[in-house]
This record gives C-alpha cells, structure tokens and sequence, in this order.
C-alpha cells in the first residue's frame, strides 16, 4: 500500500525556503527596474485646482511625470466595478489617478517614475498641488445625517441597499412574529474598521520587450490582474503574462484587483520601454489600499421562554469608503451568515451600503462574518441573560438539527445562489467546545469570564478552478493550477492530494501555482476556497493521469488496467511485485518519439518496439482521440458553496484596578469536512484566532473629523504580538461535504470569524456590563465601569 | 518611505565629530543606535542635510559604575547596560524599553536625547536626579588646535518637551551620569502597556528609602506618558513615615494624579491615564519599598 497523505500532518514544503530567507517577493525582483512613486491626496475630499511639477523637473534620475490628463481614454477610465449586483444602483469606482475630485486621504493623484525610489519620492515631495477643500464625509452616521455628499450624484450617499426576507412556516413576518413573540429586546451594536495589514503590501512590477508584457504582481489572482490589464491596456491577451511570485500575505486585500498600480506601472513599463516597479510602503498600505470591518447594526428579536427566536430583524449600516470595486459582497455576507448554525422562525435583514471620505472598503479575512458573528452570538447572551438560562442553552435550542441538512436558509448567498447548508454537526461540535474548555465546571471567580461563539462560514465559492497534472519521462509529477499562493501551505496540501490519487512519493511531486503561463484559466486565492476548488480539480485531473498511466502499463505488462495499482511511483500487477513498470517508463512509452536523446527515450522511439501503439503497425502511434504524454486537465465547478463551522469559547480575567483585559484559555472546535493536512489546518486556525483577537482587542482604524487616518502605522494601529495571543486548544470534527469529490470544506477564514462575539461574551461574564462594541480597549472598558 | 537626500558624515574621533556638528548647527543630526531616526528619516518627518554617525567613537561605549553613580557613554547600547546591570532601577527600566532587537541596537544616551515624554529612560534619569554631559568644540586659543568643552546638564533642566532636550545645535551628549542609591533604598518600575514592549500609557518608576525601623524616609517617583516631561513627584510626605504596610495609599495616588496632566490619543482616554498613574503609583511604591526592606 502507497502511504496515504491525504489526512497526514505533513510537514509544511515551503518553510524551509521561506524561513531561510530564500523566498522571491515581488520587491526581490526587478532590481534594475525604475522605480514608480505616487503623489497621494493629503486632503479626505477636495477638487484638484492645478498639479504644477516644475519644482520636481530638476530632480536627477527623474523619468516621467504623469497625471490623469497624460492618461489614453482607456487607461483613464474609472477602474471596473468587479462585482455588480442589481442592489447596487449608485456603485463607484476610482479614476486610476484622480479626476478633479480626490475623495480619501491616499488616493493617487500623481505617478512619478524615476531611476530609484529615493528620487521618486523626492519628486513627488516638490510637486505641487492645488486643491479645493471639500466637507468630509466621516463615519456611518455622518453619512446619513450630514446631508455632505461623497459622490454629487449619490443622494444620501446610500451605494446600496438590499433587503432580503423570510417569513416563519405560517408566514408571519419578522415583525409580525417579534411582535407576537413572549420576549423581545432591541439594541444597537458597533463594529470598528480594521483591515488585512499583510506583512508584504501590494507591488507590481512590469517589464515591455516591445510584443509581449510581463507583470509580476503581489496579487490574490493572476488570472484575473491579467485579464484586466489586457482589457484596460488594449493588448490581446495571450501577448500578457502575470505572475504572483512568493507573497507575503494577502487576507483579502489582494483580491481586489486591478489596482491602480497594476494598470499603471504596466502601461508606463510599455510606454517607456522600460522595466518598472513599484513597491507599496506601510504607510501607502493604510491609506491607499483596503479596509473592511465598520458597521453599525440595528437589532429587534423575539424569542419564547426557551430561547428560541421566534423573529429577527436586523439593520446594517455597512460604511463602504469612497469607493464600491468590490461591489456590495461584504454586507451581503454580513446578512447572509448573520444566521449561523441557527434556524430562525422569521428573519428580515436590511442594509444600507454608504460612502464616507475613506479608504475603500473590500473583503477582509472573515468579510463580513466577524460582524454577522457578532450580531447573532450577542443575541444569543443577551436572550439568555434576559430568561436567566446558560447561554450554551440557548443556542443549542435554536440549532439546526444534523437530521436537517441539507438545510436550506431560503436566503440567496454571495455566490448569487441558494444559501443551502451542506453537512454539519452542531450539537455535537457545542459538546466537544464546552468539554474542551471546561464550560459546566467553569469556576466562577471576580474579573473572570467565559464566552462563546457559534458560526457557519460558506467555502469554496465558484464558478471553477482548475488543474493539470504531468508526470516526465523522470518519474516527476508537475502539478499546477492558476490560483495563487499567499503562505497557506499549497506545495504541500496540493503535493499530499497529488501524491495520495497517483500513488507517488510527495517527493517527487511539485507545484506551481499563480502562474498564467502554466496554468490560464482561474478566479483567485479568497473566500476559504482554494483547497476545494483546485484541490478537487488537481484530485479529478491525476484521476485521469492516473487512468492513462495504468492503460499504458497494462499494455506493456500484458495485463488487465483493473489487476493494476500504483504505489511509490511504480505501476504493478495486485499480488505480483515483479510484473511491474515505473511511472517514469510509463511517460517515456506515452509519448512516442522519433529521436533517442537519452537512454530512457530511446524505449520509445520508433524501432524499440514498446512505444504506446507503436508494437501495431496498423494503429497510428498516437491513437484516435489520445494525446501524447502522460498528463490531464480538469476542473471542478460546484453546484454552490459548501458550508464549514465552527465554535469558539475562552475564558477571560480583567484587572479590577487597571481594566486591562487578558485571555487565559482559548479553545476551538473546528469542522472543516475532511481534513487534508490537519497540522496546516490548526496553523490557519491559529493565525485566524489571532487576527480575530487583534480584531476584538486592538486594532481600529481611527479617523478624525477631517478623514485622516491618524494611526496609519504599525506604531499605532495595534497588531497584536504573539505575546498577546493566548495558547489555542484545538479539536477537530469531520462531516464531509456532500458537494465534492474529496469531501473537504474550506478552512483559511475560519480563525478569525467568531473572535470578537466570543471575547464580547466573556468579558461581558467577567464584568456584568454590556459589550456591544468591538473591538474594546482598557480604556474603554473603564469607561464602562463608569 | 525613503529618506530624503543628507550628507552623511562617520567622524573618527570626537574631536572631528564635533567639528562637523558644529559646522552643521540645527541642519545635523546625530545618529547614533538609529532606532527613532531612522523611521522619522524614512518617513521624512526628520529632513537633517547632515548625519553624524558616532558608532565609530569607540570610546563612547564605557557603562562605569562608581561608588558615586554609574555614567553611560553615548554608545552604550540598551542591550549592554541591561546585561552590565550597573543600577538596579536602569536594569528594571531597560527590560520595559521595546523588544530585545531594538534594545540591541538603541542607545541609553540615545533614548534621553529623544526625549519622548512615554519613554522610561528619561524617567529614571529624572527620578535619580541624574545629568547629560553635552560636549562642544571650543575655537582654539591663537595657533592652537580646537578644544573640547563640556557642560552637565541636570535632568530637570535637560528635558524642556516632548522630544526637545536642552542640547544645543552642535552640541553632543557624550554621556549620562545616574546617582548610585542610599542605602536601605529600594526601586521599582511599572506600566501598563497595550502591547508587550510598546510605549507606555502610563508607567511609574519609585526610589524609595526606609530608615533603620522600616518606615519610608524618602519616596520619589518618576512618572512617563502623563506630560511632555517626565514628572517627578516627592511622595515622601504622602507615605507620612509609615511602614508600608499602613501607608494611606489613596494619598500618595492623589498626591501623584495632582502632579500628573495626560492627554488623551488613540490608546487611551485622559482620565484613564490620570487612573493608571495613581495606581501605578501605589505599585510601584510599594515594591521599591519591599525591595528597600530586602
């Protein structure tokens, strides 16, 4: 028996390259290139009077200067609005570089290109521009009440808005059944910005040899950055190649796509004739790039004596920035998994999506569960605080049932399609968290709380991905597919499923990924769903390697495909060790050949006899409907997404004297189907956790009454260290999803989703006061204690 | 983030480190461990046309601890000092400062000049009732080579506001002397942080003194992140001569939260700092005290 990887805690393939500092990221490379640098608005809303760049035309090593007037009419159009909903009526999208109007601090408003980035941004220092103040738009409520406008043509600053209701099984309304409900309690909750902070920003580096372009990107999606740049650029698209090298750290903010950047560097690369990079800084991050997180939420429930909710009404004020290129996916998801692992008699959910003079904002890790989180679990506490009940109770009266699935919400989900609940095992996933953190036995002490938190998050979100598998005429296995790799573990997990269907050694198994040149046809690395996605098609494309290889070999063993298995890479007859082929003769003997370059190719060659077809004269040496070589392509496309769970509880000590805040005991139990490595499963539970911690505990984006974010740096926006992220406990249930071939859901959001609800939960235990904020400091927790 | 363009100068000797310094008056800098320069520098918020590395002044690297006090060369590293342990209350400071990288790097001397009012070293400087020698060239009488003068500044007088220090353009601080204690002395530092090694939001360092039937005799605190100058508090009278054990701890807080004026900013709210700082305080305080009592 071949060993059997999949499942295997195998160790990470990448880490040791990357851990020696061997990793190629986007600002390794391209060290002749020029260097671009942007002139960014100082100003959260003005008109743009007059760029003068006089002062900066003495700056040695300068190149080009350019403004949105120097732009073609095709490079100069608003960037594309990726994901358009018919909810979405008033959706904006940014100029490149700014139009008359800069509408947040950091839109680019200058592109200067020089010979170094020191000079660059020496000459963007001596440009001058003339801008025209405009009132800010800062925050949600200012948004709706301040009658200032983001955009002139969006009245009330209202982007979207989009209701979606189901009615209970007698057809009462949410209101309806609230108001007829024993219970009910309304409140108001709000949720912070924050954002994916990635270790490595975004960059972009491009080279023009006159035909062909190529772009390297710190890119989420290759494919796609590609797809945008041939369209914005004019140029067919098999003339341009993009390329995600090693990249530090996505989280969302990568996905969007393209970038200013990503449009301009390469039409300036093309334009000059010369290599061009540019690479974000820190700063640049902050207020250039992405957010997420900031809503406010309007809360009406109705519940019986044992808890369960009879009705819901939800309204979101969801804060978009300046601008929608995302389109509307983050409140939508908000709404959506706002449900969790419940079934609600009556729900109503409303959002209004607005613009305020700030950073844009797009998915971030969790996009948009942390918040629909936090709404229901906060529900949950403060149901079972009202009836005097144990909040584990509670919820476990409102969860859907594993006799349910598949359970449909009879909402409609981001994806566009029915949000229908998979598998899963709720009430056994709330034993296995409340035995691992020790909820029954819980000692009850001052300034110590407990908490949970429950969540469904949908995965593998389509349309498809895609894999090809080549086995060489070495025995090696060339695995690639076009989504692309932010540190998740990919060369390993994707290595473990090749190695596992073909019956190979990991060894010899290699993959790229994020690579257009070896792979076209992908969406990107976002939304838990690149281990479904290219995972099951890599999985179905070695199923047919795997199925060509054992056709050869039954013809050169003289035997029968189904007596045949593979193990170790070598082909061999059930009970017969000796009847045996290796996989590496197997793709000599595929790939019929004229020339004898080396030994092992003259087996195939024309006179050797053993070619595939070869050994009849009769048959062409490549038959009817066959292709030379051992490799295959395939795709998987799910129906809709499949639905991973998790929950959530810690327990927490709060200073009497200092309210400083400390998580003792974190633990997680966590279904993601069928796990293919559950080592690089707890990693990105762990990694999940302590985003979801910095979330609840440190980190804001705070933005004055003018629009200046006034803590864009790692000095003052608070990522949290290690030393303060809590050992997290970890166990794992497995209900395979029904919806594909391996059974696996997605994991890479996970961590991060419940953090917030579940930390609001325990501080709340430990201090008596309502939490419904997040995230929440010392400060502020002395402020409530009044 | 690039800095924007600046001569850079690596004198070899004092002599010539002043020179330069002094021909650059407020257009040089100083750049010694780098660990506060060089973000401002990439971030152009520091913009000096002359940097005077001082790292090859070997000589500036002595830690000396006499009976009278311990004086720290200008290239003494944190790291160096926190490991010579020359003084009690400095080694608690240093294991408060940042993360052991930075403190590699970063210097004593360094960290004084910076002057950052939520920085600890300025705070024990100014509890200890310590001083900064600063050193200028002196023009050479008639024929003869350029002189070196020095001038000690005391700590109340060297720290004049949030990051502004008494050193004079052309002036480099050459040294920090800090005061050995009495005896039967005791010394403690605490703050409350939002991260392990960020600046504080407030923290309080304690000097305390017992007489021979344990009462506290002398009690001084040096309080970080509450003004735009370390603030020093004679707590003595508050502690009222007692034990520690009957102290009026409310007192001496009140006495310490009088003294303090914090800001509000992103981190925390004024009177949450006013807070923390009496009860810093108290624990500060007491452990000096407990220390004091061996």
């Amino acid at each position: 028996m071949t060993t059997r990887l999949f499942g295997e805690p195998v160790q990470r393939r990448e880490d040791p390259r990357l851990l020696t500092g061997q990793g190629r990221f986007l600002d390794d490379l391209g060290s002749g290139a020029l260097a671009a640098a942007f002139v960014r608005s100082p100003h959260a809303h003005a008109r743009i009077r007059d760029v003068d760049v006089t002062a900066a035309l003495d700056v040695d090593g300068l190149i080009a200067i350019y403004t949105w007037e120097d732009l073609p009419e095709r490079v100069g159009r608003p960037l594309p609005l990726l994901i358009p909903h018919p909810a979405l009526t008033h959706g904006r999208t940014a100029y490149p570089l700014a139009r008359e109007t800069v509408r947040h601090v950091g839109e680019p408003v200058v592109m200067v290109v020089a010979t170094d980035r020191y000079l660059a941004e020496d000459a963007c220092g001596l440009i001058e521009v003339d801008y025209e103040p405009l009132k800010p738009v800062v925050g949600l409520e200012d948004a709706v009440q301040s009658g200032h406008l983001v955009h002139e043509d969006v009245p009330g600053n209202i982007g979207a808005h989009l209701v979606q209701e189901v009615p209970s099984a007698s057809g009462l309304s949410a209101g309806e059944a609230i108001d007829a409900a024993p219970h009910t309690l309304s409140f108001r909750l709000d949720i912070e910005r924050s954002a994916s902070t990635p270790l490595e920003g975004r960059g972009v580096y491009a080279r023009w040899d006159g035909a062909d372009l190529r772009v390297y990107s710190s890119t989420q999606t290759s494919t796609s950055v590609r797809m945008a740049i041939a369209a914005a650029l004019g140029l067919p698209l098999t003339s341009v190649e993009v390329i995600a090298p090693d990249v530090g750290g996505g989280f969302g903010v990568k996905i969007v796509h393209p970038w200013p950047e990503e449009i301009l560097v390469p039409w300036a690369a093309m334009l000059l004739g010369r290599e061009i990079k540019w690479t974000e800084d820190r700063r640049e991050h902050f207020i250039s790039s992405a957010h997420e997180r900031g809503q406010v939420q309007h809360v009406r429930v109705g519940f019986d004596d044992d808890g369960r909710v009879l009705g819901m009404d939800v309204r979101i004020l969801h804060d978009h920035g300046a601008y929608t290129p995302y389109g509307i996916i983050v409140p939508i998801i908000t709404s959506t998994q706002l449900l969790g692992p419940y079934k609600l008699g009556a729900y109503r959910v409303e959002f209004s999506s607005v613009y305020t003079n700030t950073v844009q904002v797009t998915p971030y890790r969790g996009a948009g569960r942390p918040q629909g989180v936090f709404c229901m679990e906060r529900t949950m506490d403060k149901i079972a605080r009202h009836l005097g009940r144990d909040r584990t109770e509670v919820r476990a009266a409102n969860f859907i049932q594993p006799d349910e699935f598949p359970y449909d919400q009879r909402m409609t989900f981001q994806d566009g399609r029915p949000l229908i609940y998979d598998s899963g095992d709720y009430p056994e996933m709330l034993r296995l968290v409340k035995e691992l953190i020790g909820w029954d036995d819980f000692e009850r002490a001052p300034n110590r709380g407990i908490g949970i938190g429950c969540y469904v998050e949908g995965t593998g979100v389509g349309p498809y991905e895609g894999g090809h598998v080549q086995i060489t005429s070495d025995g090696r296995v060339h695995v690639s597919t076009g989504l692309t790799s932010q540190g998740q573990g990919h060369q390993t997990v994707f290595a473990q499923i090749a190695a596992t269907e073909l019956g190979v050694p990991i060894e010899r198994v290699s993959v790229v990924t994020g690579d257009t040149r070896r792979f076209g046809y992908a969406v990107g690395t976002f939304a838990s769903r690149a281990a479904v996605m290219s995972g099951n098609a890599i999985a179905l494309a070695c199923r047919k390697v795997r199925e060509k290889a054992l056709r050869i070999a039954a013809d050169a063993l003289e035997a029968n495909p189904a007596d045949l298995e593979i193990t170790e890479g070598i082909v061999h007859v059930v009970g017969d060790p000796k009847a045996a082929v290796p996989l590496s003769t197997v793709a000599v003997l595929a790939n019929p050949l004229r020339y004898a370059f080396d030994d092992e190719a003259a087996k195939a060659t024309q006179f050797s006899g053993q070619a595939s077809g070869g050994a009849s004269p009769d048959r062409p040496p490549v038959a009817e409907g066959d292709e030379p070589g051992l490799e295959g392509r395939d795709y998987y496309s799910p129906i809709r997404s499949t639905f991973a769970a998790g929950m959530h509880a810690a327990v927490v000590e709060t200073d009497p004297l200092t309210a400083e805040i400390k998580v003792l005991r974190y633990a997680v139990v966590h279904d993601c189907g069928k796990l293919i490595n559950p080592m690089i499963v707890e990693g990105q539970i762990h990694g999940g956790v302590a985003q979801g911690i910095g979330g609840a505990l440190y980190e804001r984006m705070v933005y004055d009454s003018h629009g200046q974010l006034v803590n864009a740096s790692f000095m003052d926006f608070l990522m949290p260290y290690a030393t303060e992220i809590p050992h997290v406990e970890t166990a794992h249930l497995e209900t395979p999803s029904p919806l594909n071939p391996l059974g696996i859901k997605g994991a890479g959001e996970a961590g991060v989703i419940p953090v917030s609800a579940v930390i609001a939960s325990a501080i709340e235990d430990a201090e008596g006061v309502d939490i419904d904020r997040m995230p929440i400091s010392p400060s502020e927790l002395f402020d409530l204690r009044g | 983030m690039k800095p924007p363009p600046f001569e850079y100068h690596a004198p070899r000797d004092l002599g010539e480190a002043l020179e330069i310094l002094a021909g650059a008056g407020p257009r040089g800098k100083v750049l010694a461990g780098g660990q506060s320069l060089i973000p401002m520098l990439n971030m152009r918020i520091a913009a000096p046309d002359h940097l005077v590395d001082i790292n090859r002044l070997g000589a500036l690297s002595s830690i000396d601890a006499g009976p009278g006090g311990v004086t720290v060369g200008a290239l003494a590293r944190h790291a160096e000092v926190e490991r010579a342990a020359p003084h009690p209350l400095m080694v608690q400071a240093l294991r408060l400062v940042a993360h052991p990288v930075i403190r590699n790097r970063g210097t004593v001397v360094g960290s004084l000049v910076h002057a950052d009012p939520a920085a600890e070293l300025p705070a024990v400087l100014a509890v200890l009732d310590g001083s900064v020698r600063l050193a200028r060239r002196a023009p050479g009488a008639s024929g003869l080579p350029d002189g070196v003068v020095t001038r000690d500044v005391p700590a109340g007088a060297f720290f004049t506001g949030p990051m502004e220090s008494a050193a004079e353009p052309g002036e480099l601080a050459v040294s920090a002397f800090f005061p050995a204690l009495p005896p039967r002395t005791g010394t403690a530092f605490r703050e409350i942080a939002r991260r392990h090694g960020d600046y504080a939001l407030a923290g309080v360092c304690a000097v305390v003194t017992l007489d021979e039937d344990l009462h506290i005799s002398a009690a001084r605190v040096g309080c970080v992140g509450v003004g735009p100058v370390p603030v020093v508090v004679d707590v003595t009278e508050a502690c009222e001569r007692r034990p520690a054990a009957t102290v009026p701890w409310q007192r001496v807080a009140g006495a310490v939260r009088e003294r303090a004026e914090p800001d509000g900013d992103v981190h925390a709210s004024a009177a949450y700092r006013l807070h923390l700082i009496g009860v810093l305080a108290e624990q500060a305080v007491k452990d000096a005290a407990r220390e004091a009592a061996g």
